[in-house]
C-alpha cells in the first residue's frame, strides 16, 4: 500500500511568520518529498496539514517526529507527526 | 486523500474527547508449560510469559507514537491457570506460588495488569478448581499484578450454586486480606457467567481454551467522543441519535483495528478480536453516565435509563461491526461505578442503586463493576448479588460479571478511595434482607429451556 510510507504533519497555533518554511526545510534536509499541503483558518487558530512521502528520508520516523515537535516549541505551535493510514482507517470505508 | 478537517476531527478527539485504545492484551496460552513439579512448572510459565510479551510494552508506545493514538494500558492473559497447575498443586498454598510467579513476569515486562488467575467451573468443580478458588485472598493480597475471574454458570450449562457459595466467602476474604488498602483486592477479582475466551480488558481477561499459542485482541474506548457527537445532535429524532452514535463507534473502532493490526504485525503474533466496548475512566468527559445524560435523562439511573442504555450498546455494536474485521471480548458498555465520574455523581445524588444498576446490566456488558459495599455484608448477601447477575446472563444468554468490593471499616454513605484509574466511590446500600437458606442449598440451578421466550 503507497500509503504505508506517507505520513501526516499537521501544525496547530497561533499564526507566524515562517512556519510552514521552518516544517519544509527541515524535511527538505532530510529528504523527505512534500506530497500536498493546505492550509485553513479553524476556530481562530492557524492550522496547517502536510501530506509527507518519507520512504528516503535519512531519519527514522521518530526522529523526524522529535525534529519538528522540536521547531514547533521554537516557533509556539504544536506540531504532529502521524502516520497516514489511522486517518484512512477512520474516516474511509 | 485524507483532508485537513478529518486530521483535526481525528486529533481533537484525542485532546479534547479522550480517545484511546484502552488496552491491548496478548493472551499467552500456558498449555505447554504444564508439568507435575512445582518449581519446574513456574519456571516454564515465567519463560513463556517473558519471552512472547518481552516486546509488548516497547510496540505499543511506538505504536502510540506513529498513530498519535495513546495506548493506555498493554498486558496479558493467560489460560485459566487452575487447569494449568492442576498436576503441581496439591493445595492453595501451591497455586499461591504460581500467582506469585505470573506477578514477578508482569513485572519483568512492565505490564499494569496480568489476567488468568482463573477456574471454569459452570458446571462443576474439580480439586484443583477449589484449591485456586480458596486461594484467591492470598494469591491477590501477596501480589499486584496479578487478576482472577471465576467463571460459575452459563446458558448451556447453569449455575454451579456451590462455587457462588464459596465465592461469596472469597470475596469477603478477599476484602479482609486487603483491609489495610481499602480492600482493593477485589477490584481484581471478577466472577462470571457465559465469560469469553477472548476478553482483554481486566480483571476478567484470560486465555481460553479454545484459543491459539498466543494472541493480540485490543479493547478500544471512547465515550467522550460519543458525548460529543452526541451533543451536536440534541432534540433530533431517535433516528439521527442512532446514526450519530453508530457513525462514532465506527470511527473509534477503525482506531482499534488499525493498532491491532499493526501490534500483530510487528510482534509476530496473530490479531485475535477488537472489543468494541465503551470503556470509561474517572477522567472528567471519559464517562458512560454522561452519554445517557446527553441522550436526554437529568441523571443516570432516572426512569429511562435502562432504554437509553440498551440503545446505546446495540448502535455501539451495530457501528463497530463493520469496521473490524473480528469483534469479540465482552463488547458493550461498561458500566463500573467508581470508575466513571458521572456514575459517581448519580449514585451521590440518590439516581442510582444496586437494584437499577441490575436492571442496566440486562441490556449491555458487563455487570454490577466496581462497587463498592458496606464491609459488614455478610457472605451469603454477596452470594445471593452474585446468583442474581449469573441469573441474568444464563437466561439472556449473554455475558454477566460481578465485581463488588466490601470495604472492610466502612459503610453506607462512607466514600473510598481507590485512586488511579480504579477511581473512587460512594459505598452503595445492600438490601438487608437475607437470604442464606436459598445460597446455602448444594448443587446447581440447571440450565435454562432454550424455547417459550417471554
Amino acid at each position: 500500500m503507497e500509503s504505508k510510507n506517507r505520513t501526516i504533519i499537521s501544525v496547530v497555533g497561533k499564526d507566524a511568520v515562517g512556519i510552514i518554511a521552518k516544517v519544509c526545510t527541515y524535511l527538505s534536509e532530510h529528504k523527505a518529498n512534500v506530497l500536498d499541503i493546505s492550509q485553513t483558518i479553524l476556530d481562530g487558530f492557524f492550522t496547517m496539514m502536510m501530506i509527507v512521502d518519507t520512504s528516503s528520508a535519512d531519519q527514522s520516523f521518530g526522529d523526524i517526529q522529535k525534529g519538528l515537535a522540536d521547531i514547533g516549541k521554537d516557533i509556539g505551535v504544536d506540531v504532529r507527526c502521524q502516520k497516514e493510514e489511522i486517518f484512512e482507517m477512520m474516516h474511509r470505508i | 486523500m485524507i483532508n485537513i478537517l478529518e486530521v483535526e476531527e481525528t486529533n481533537r478527539m484525542v485532546s479534547d474527547e479522550n480517545l484511546d485504545v484502552r488496552t491491548i492484551t496478548i493472551g499467552i496460552s500456558l498449555f505447554d508449560c504444564m508439568d507435575s513439579n512445582l518449581d519446574k512448572l513456574n519456571e516454564n510459565i515465567y519463560n513463556k510469559i517473558t519471552t512472547v510479551a518481552k516486546d509488548l510494552v516497547a510496540t505499543g508506545e511506538k505504536i502510540e507514537k506513529e498513530f498519535g493514538i495513546p495506548i493506555v494500558h498493554k498486558r496479558i492473559s493467560v489460560t485459566p491457570i487452575a487447569m494449568i497447575g492442576a498436576a503441581a498443586c496439591h493445595s492453595p498454598k501451591d497455586y499461591v506460588s504460581i500467582a506469585k510467579t505470573l506477578d514477578k513476569a508482569a513485572k519483568k515486562v512492565g505490564v499494569n495488569f496480568l489476567g488468568g488467575y482463573s477456574a471454569i467451573v459452570s458446571k462443576g468443580m474439580t480439586t484443583q478448581d477449589r484449591y485456586l478458588i480458596e486461594s484467591i485472598p492470598e494469591a491477590l493480597s501477596s501480589t499486584e499484578f496479578v487478576c482472577s475471574s471465576i467463571n460459575v454458570g452459563s446458558t448451556k450449562t447453569g449455575i454451579n450454586m456451590d462455587a457462588v457459595r464459596l465465592l461469596g466467602q472469597v470475596v469477603k476474604d478477599t476484602a479482609l486480606a486487603t483491609k489495610d488498602e481499602e480492600s482493593i483486592g477485589c477490584a481484581k477479582l471478577v466472577v462470571f457467567c457465559n465469560a469469553p475466551d477472548d476478553n482483554p480488558f481486566m480483571a476478567g481477561a484470560f486465555h481460553g481454551v479454545s484459543e491459539a499459542d498466543a494472541i493480540i485482541n485490543v479493547g478500544v474506548s471512547g465515550p467522550g467522543v460519543v458525548k460529543t457527537a452526541l451533543s451536536q445532535v440534541r432534540g433530533e429524532s431517535f433516528e439521527v441519535l442512532c446514526e450519530t452514535i453508530k457513525k462514532t463507534a465506527f470511527k473509534i473502532t477503525r482506531v482499534g483495528q488499525a493498532v491491532a493490526k499493526e501490534a500483530s504485525r510487528m510482534l509476530h503474533i496473530p490479531f485475535g478480536i477488537i472489543d468494541l466496548s465503551l470503556a470509561p475512566t474517572p477522567a472528567i468527559g471519559d464517562s458512560v453516565a454522561d452519554i445517557l445524560e446527553e441522550i436526554g435523562l437529568e441523571k443516570a439511573g432516572a426512569p429511562g435509563t435502562t432504554a437509553a442504555l440498551a440503545l446505546l450498546n446495540d448502535q455501539v455494536k451495530k457501528g463497530g461491526i463493520m469496521a473490524s474485521s473480528y469483534v469479540g471480548g465482552l463488547s458493550g458498555a461498561f458500566i463500573p461505578v467508581s470508575e466513571d465520574q458521572g456514575m459517581i455523581d448519580s449514585v451521590e445524588a440518590g439516581a442510582l442503586t444496586i437494584e437499577k444498576l441490575e436492571a442496566m446490566t440486562c441490556v449491555c456488558s458487563v455487570g454490577l463493576d466496581m462497587i463498592a459495599i458496606p464491609g459488614d455484608t455478610k457472605a451469603t448477601t454477596i452470594s445471593g448479588i452474585i446468583a442474581d447477575e449469573m441469573a441474568i446472563g444464563m437466561v439472556n444468554q449473554k455475558t454477566t460479571a460481578v465485581r463488588l468490593i466490601p470495604v472492610i471499616g466502612k459503610g453506607t454513605g462512607d466514600t473510598v478511595q481507590f485512586g488511579g484509574l480504579l477511581g473512587y466511590a460512594p459505598i452503595m446500600p445492600v438490601n438487608q434482607f437475607d437470604c442464606q437458606d436459598f445460597v446455602n442449598r448444594k448443587g446447581r440451578i440447571p440450565a435454562p429451556i432454550h424455547s417459550f421466550k417471554n
